[in-house]
Order: structure tokens, then sequence, then C-alpha cells
């Protein structure tokens, strides 16, 4: 049965009354332009519970987006924020995060944007595992250009490039994001907003490549297209069909037509981040200048530069 | 700790002069993806960047390489990227990202022969008018020509100085032969100027990430974690970096990235005069071509015909009116290029009917023989009289 979402009650809306986390919200930029029963709202929410409880501030973190209805979470973040283009949030994030590496870079995008335009550098940042967290909105499907089908997109779900239903295979993101080398692999729906705040909290804290994908309805392009309905009836559709898995093999992630949807934490491992890699290969054996915000040790001087020497005469 | 400017006197090729002008001028971080006849700067630089305290990062693409240029410098580092044609195409996308979001940094193409995979070992010149036009939308560029491996780092210097005073990314448009040929490269430390990032002119609260000074350049750009929680998007935008779409606000931002350079003209536009004062045939030239266009010079003279060189250290922003000002008092122009007819469409443009413009066209793969440009000239005196 389809439920309508409400419009809130005349009367009811409270005026001049702040949100406790307001202050990590651009204010001057709201109302949003997400849907009404759109999941990014608690997404968003969520992560700004996440900075609440782990103390970050404006000088510690930095958010990235690509472009779509989850890139836009760049823009209401009270942050140094960064919209850049489509699929390359991640790429504009790796030079953000080498250049800074005593903060915290974020990355924000949908499915869309980083799995089909921006899989590539996906891959690539998590092979590297440069230090960054991403966290992917899928809604399965490309939201903000109308509901077409995409990467995520369950076989046989209607989008509107796939009138008679998709008949392509979907990624299975955390069994992607794991066999790329993510040292932190989770996923839950915006339903289960405290353990996805958790989550996200893990992700954050975590140094290395760090992927978390949040299930969110978007009713506007994929809800009602596929008859699940409202908002709230997707929350309710994907969190009825949820198991709870901490641990579980990666590859039981795919979110198949029938199939449980596996959520809990897939993956924690560790393994040297980008610059890490690039300290103990590099700065260590050359005894070179570590780059700037990367440790506090002191730069360490040397005689010998004879490998560039042979170069210049 | 290596030195970052390397004082001497070396034997370098253009590719490597590049990469030594771009430690010198500060570079941090360099993002690049393997392409010949650009990898001697990716290489070179590979070397020296984690000696100086930078970071070299080989990315998976050209599309992320100039991607992560531009978030390196929201990092607050001096970045480049270097690539060749195909590659210059993939950073299209994201060069267009720079423009709008006014990000300082160097993006060098030593160009190639093309279209598509083309000629990957043999010159060309043909992708200054994709310099000028090759992302979306409107905007403006500042494309620097170097002749020599003495120009290569000389200029690659300069493109970071001006990357800072426009906030911009700044082309460096080389060749294969410039970027391969090994010459003498004196490197003056006392030379150099390095031109630092604009600290914000505000504290954080007043300072407006887009508001522009007199000289239309955006004043100051805080670095991440600087504690002005900045944003930055490539949207059109207004003052405070928030997205305004509308024909109001792209008629505030839009003009202002192509003025910002045109308001800087005189400090931009660089270019040499070989023998101008009695010429009457003026070869206009940049890069490579100048190099086969002096020989041409000389023979040129030997046979008495007084002929000049304009040769372009800069071609974009075109000197558009320096040619003009030139047309006034020569019978006409030859202009030799490794393409098959780009910048003498603005020599053209310049010129507007005034002399005889002659265009000595290359498709790539060779530099052009001194004599074809002598006959060319020839051909313009023989027109002109
Ligand atoms: C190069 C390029 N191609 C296409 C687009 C158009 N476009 C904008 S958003 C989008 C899809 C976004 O989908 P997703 O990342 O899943 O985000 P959502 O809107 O669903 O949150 C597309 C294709 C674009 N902006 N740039
Ligand atoms: S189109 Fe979908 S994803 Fe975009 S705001 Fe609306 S509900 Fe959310
Ligand atoms: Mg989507």
């Amino acid at each position: 049965m389809l439920t309508k979402t409400k419009p809130a009650p005349e009367g009811e809306v409270l005026e001049n009354v702040s949100h406790p986390m307001d202050r990590f919200l651009r204010t001057d930029r709201l109302p949003h332009i997400w849907c009404s029963g759109c999941g990014l709202g608690t997404v968003l929410s969520c992560f700004t519970y996440a900075l609440d409880e782990l103390g970050l501030t404006e000088s510690d973190v930095g958010i990235v987006s690509g472009i779509g209805c989850t890139g836009r979470a760049a823009g209401y973040l009270n942050l140094d924020s960064y919209h850049t283009t489509h699929g390359r949030a991640i790429a504009f994030a790796t030079g953000l995060a080498v250049a800074k590496p005593d903060k915290k870079v974020v990355v924000i995008s949908g499915d869309g944007d980083l799995f089909a335009i921006g899989g590539n550098h996906f891959i690539h940042a998590a092979r590297r595992n440069v230090n960054m967290t991403v966290l992917c909105v899928n809604n399965f499907n490309y939201g903000m250009t109308g509901g077409q089908f995409g990467p995520t997109t369950p076989i046989g779900s209607r989008g509107t490039t796939a009138p008679y239903g998709n008949y392509e295979s979907p990624f299975n993101l955390p069994y992607l994001a794991a066999s790329s080398g993510a040292v932190y692999v989770a996923r839950w729906t915006s339903l289960h907003a405290r353990r996805l705040k958790e989550a996200m909290i893990e992700a954050l804290t975590i140094p290395g490549f760090t992927f978390v994908e949040a299930v969110c309805p978007c009713p506007t392009n994929y809800g009602r297209r596929n008859k699940i309905g409202e908002g709230l009836d997707e929350l309710k559709y994907y969190s009825d069909r949820s198991v709870i898995k901490h641990g579980a093999d990666p590859a039981e992630g795919d979110l198949l037509p029938g199939n449980d949807v596996v959520i809990g934490r897939f993956v924690h491992r560790e393994r040297p981040t980008f610059l890490q890699a690039y300290e103990q290969q590099i700065i260590d054996k050359q005894h070179f200048v570590k780059p700037q915000g990367m440790g506090k040790g002191p730069h360490r001087m040397s005689g010998a530069t004879s490998t560039d020497r042979r170069e210049s005469s | 700790m290596a030195e970052r400017i390397l004082a001497g006197t070396h034997f370098l090729n253009g590719d490597e002069a590049c990469a030594e002008g771009a430690v010198a001028a500060g570079c941090e971080l360099f993002a690049g993806y393997p392409i010949t006849p650009q990898s001697e700067i990716a290489e070179r630089i590979a070397r020296r960047l984690p000696q100086v305290g930078g970071v070299f990062i080989q990315m998976e693409d050209e599309i992320s390489s100039m991607a992560a240029t531009l978030g390196g410098a929201w990092g607050g580092r001096k970045a480049m990227t270097a690539t060749s044609g195909p590659g210059f195409s993939l950073m299209m996308e994201n060069l267009g990202l720079g423009m709008m979001t006014e990000t300082p940094c160097v993006v060098v193409n030593i160009q190639r022969g093309g279209p598509s995979t083309g000629l990957p070992t043999l010159v060309a010149q043909g992708d200054m008018m994709q310099a000028r036009w090759g992302s979306h939308g409107d905007y403006g560029v500042v494309a620097l020509v170097p002749s020599s491996p003495q120009e290569a780092f000389e200029l690659t210097v300069r493109a970071f100085n001006l990357a800072e005073t426009l906030r911009m990314p700044i082309l460096v448009m080389a060749d294969e032969v410039v970027g391969h040929m090994f010459e003498r490269v004196v490197i003056d430390p006392e030379a150099i100027e390095i031109v630092e990032r604009k600290a914000p002119n505000k504290p954080p609260g007043e300072f407006l990430l887009y508001e522009p000074g007199e000289d239309l350049v955006p004043q100051g750009m805080p670095a991440l974690g600087d504690g002005y929680k900045v944003h930055v998007t490539g949207l059109t935008h207004d003052e405070r970096g928030y997205p305004v779409l509308n024909a109001e606000t792209q008629e505030k931002l839009v003009p202002r990235l192509r003025n910002k350079i045109t308001h800087h003209i005189d400090q931009i536009v660089d270019y040499e005069e070989t023998d101008l004062d009695d010429a009457e045939v003026i070869i206009v030239t940049y890069g490579i071509s100048a190099r086969s266009s002096l020989g041409a010079l000389r023979l040129a003279r030997e046979k008495g015909l007084k002929v000049g060189m304009l040769r372009l250290k800069t071609v974009w922003p075109f000197p558009g009116d320096v040619l003009k000002g030139l047309a006034d008092r020569v019978g006409g122009f030859v202009v030799p290029e490794l393409n098959l007819g780009q910048i003498v469409l603005e020599v053209e443009r310049a010129v507007c009917g005034n002399a005889i413009v002659q265009h000595v066209p290359h498709a790539g793969g060779a530099i052009h023989d001194p004599e074809t440009i002598l006959s060319a000239i020839e051909e313009v005196f023989a027109l002109a009289h």
C-alpha cells in the first residue's frame, strides 16, 4: 500500500528554532533542494552528528562532492566544501588529501557519480589507500537527471532509460570497495540512522580509504516508478529486507531481487596509507624532506643527492 | 635537502627544464599520467619533488590528474600537471572547473601530432586553438609558448607566477621538439622572481571568496582548514561562492573570467622582436617554428630581403594590438606553424586586411624547412610589390 508523504500541518511549523547541528550547516542556503521523503537529509544529519561526537570542526574536515542530488551535500555543510565535476570528487579529493595530510577529507556523492563516471577514480584511490572517507548515497538511480538506471540499479527495476526494466547487472559496492583495497567498508540504510552515524564515526577515525554505503530512498525517481511508494515506504522496504551481518563476506552484498539486503561492517583492516607508504619507500630511504603536515618529525637533511646530479652537469 | 633552485649551467632537454622550472617556482604537488613526449617531465619531477618536501602522484588518467591538481591547489600547494594531446583532451573537463573556480595551477602540454593518437613521438602545434577553446563555455586563457629548453624553464616559472597573480590555471604550450631537445640551460637564482599565493584580505566571516579586487582577481585564497569554510563550486556562483543559477549572476561572473586577463594584458603579453626596424615582411611565429623561422630570416636577409620576426612567447591572450600596429607599416606577414591554420586566423583578424597574411602550414611530424618559409616570404614580397 502506498502512503503519501504528508505536508507539515499548518501551525506546527516551528519558526526561529535552530537545530542542534545548525553550526555544521550553511543555514543561509536552506531550504535545500531535496524532495520530501528523500534519504539525503538523514544522511547529512547523521554526518553532522558524527562530526559532533568526534569533536571535529571546520579546521579539521573538508567535504568534496561530485554532481547529483547527493553532490549538493557539499554546498549545505558549513565546512570547507568543494563541489567538483561529475565523477571527479575522489580525484580532486586525492590532491586535497595529499596536500593537507593532517585534515580529514570526506567525499559525499551518489552511486552514479562515484561508480559510473567516477568508478575508475574510486578503485584507484582505494588501491592507493589515500586517506579519505567516501560516503556513497545509493538510491539505485541517477536522481538529479530524472531517474535513469545506473550502475547500482537492481535487475528488473524501471528507470526512465530502462522503460522495460533494467537488464544490466549492478555493482555490489561493498565487494567492489573491499576488493579494491578499502580498509573500512560498511553498508547501512538511512533508516538505521544511529548505526549509520556510528559507521561514519568509524570511517572518519580509521586512517586510509574508508567507505560507507548508505542505501537511501529516492521516492521521486525510484520508489514511485518502481511501485515501492513514497520515502517512508521505500525506507520500510529496505529495512524489512535488511539483515545485519558484521564481518560478512562482501561477496554476499549483492542487492539482487529476492536477496536479503546485507548490512553492517564488512571490512576493517589496516594497511599503510598512500602517504605512509610514500614516506616508507621514499623519504626514509632517501632522507628526503617530509611533505608539510606529514607528522611532526624534524625535516631530515641530506648531503647526497647523487641521483639528481647525474642528470645535471 | 636538495636545492629547490638548481643553480648553475646544465644540459637539459625542454621537459626536464620545465620540471626544474616548476620546482624552482615552488611546485609541491604534481599529478600526472605518462604520455609521450611529456613523460620526462613526470620522471624528473618524481625524482625532484621528494627532495624538496613535495609529492608526486601518478594518477589513473589525465581526467584525475587535472582534478587532483586542482585539489592540491585548494590544499594550499602550488600544483602542476603535464601531458600531451590525448591527455590534454581528457583534461578539458576539469580545466574548465579550474577556470570557473579560479584555481591557480599550471598545465603543460608538450604537443605531438594529432588528431587522436596521431604521432606519439613527433612534433606538432595542433592544440593551439584547443588551448583557447577546449573546455565548454566562455573563459579566458593564458598560454605561454617556449622555443627552447631555457625558455621551458623560464616560462614554467612564469606560469606559476601568473597562476597566482591571475588566480587561474595557466597553460604552457610547448611541443615535442622543444621538449626533447637538449640545450644549455642556465639557472640563476638571482634572476628568478617568485610570486606567492595571496592570503585572504579579510578574516573568516568577513572574507568573500570571490569578491574581486580592483584588478578583477579574487582577493586571496584560503587553503583547506584555514577556518574560512569556503564553498567552491563549478556552478555559477556569487561572491560568497554560493551557487546562484540565473542570468544576472552569470553576467557578473563569467565576463570577469575573461576581463581579468584583459585587465593584466600588458603584464602578460611577451614577445621577442628580431630585425623589425626596417622589416617589410614579418614572420609571426612561436615555439619550435620560431627556430626554423630564424633560419628563414637569415636566408632572406642574405638575399637582401628586409624581413623581421615577431616571436610570440605568449600566444593567449593573443597580442592583436601589436599586430594591428605593425600591419600599418609592413607589406605582409608570414605565419609558419605546425598545424593547418590556427594562430594565423588570429593574425588575419588583427591585421584586418591591411596587409598580406601568408600561412605556412605543416601537418606535423617534422619541423618546417627554412626554405619553405623562405619561399612564402618571397611570395609575399612578390605580391606586396
Ligand atoms: C560529464 C557530465 N555528464 C553528465 C552530467 C549530468 N548528470 C548530473 S547529475 C547526474 C547523475 C547523478 O546520479 P548520482 O550520482 O547517482 O546522484 P543522485 O542524483 O542520484 O544523488 C548526471 C548524469 C554531468 N553533470 N556531467
Ligand atoms: S530526486 Fe531523488 S535523490 Fe534527488 S532529491 Fe529527489 S528524492 Fe532525493
Ligand atoms: Mg543516485
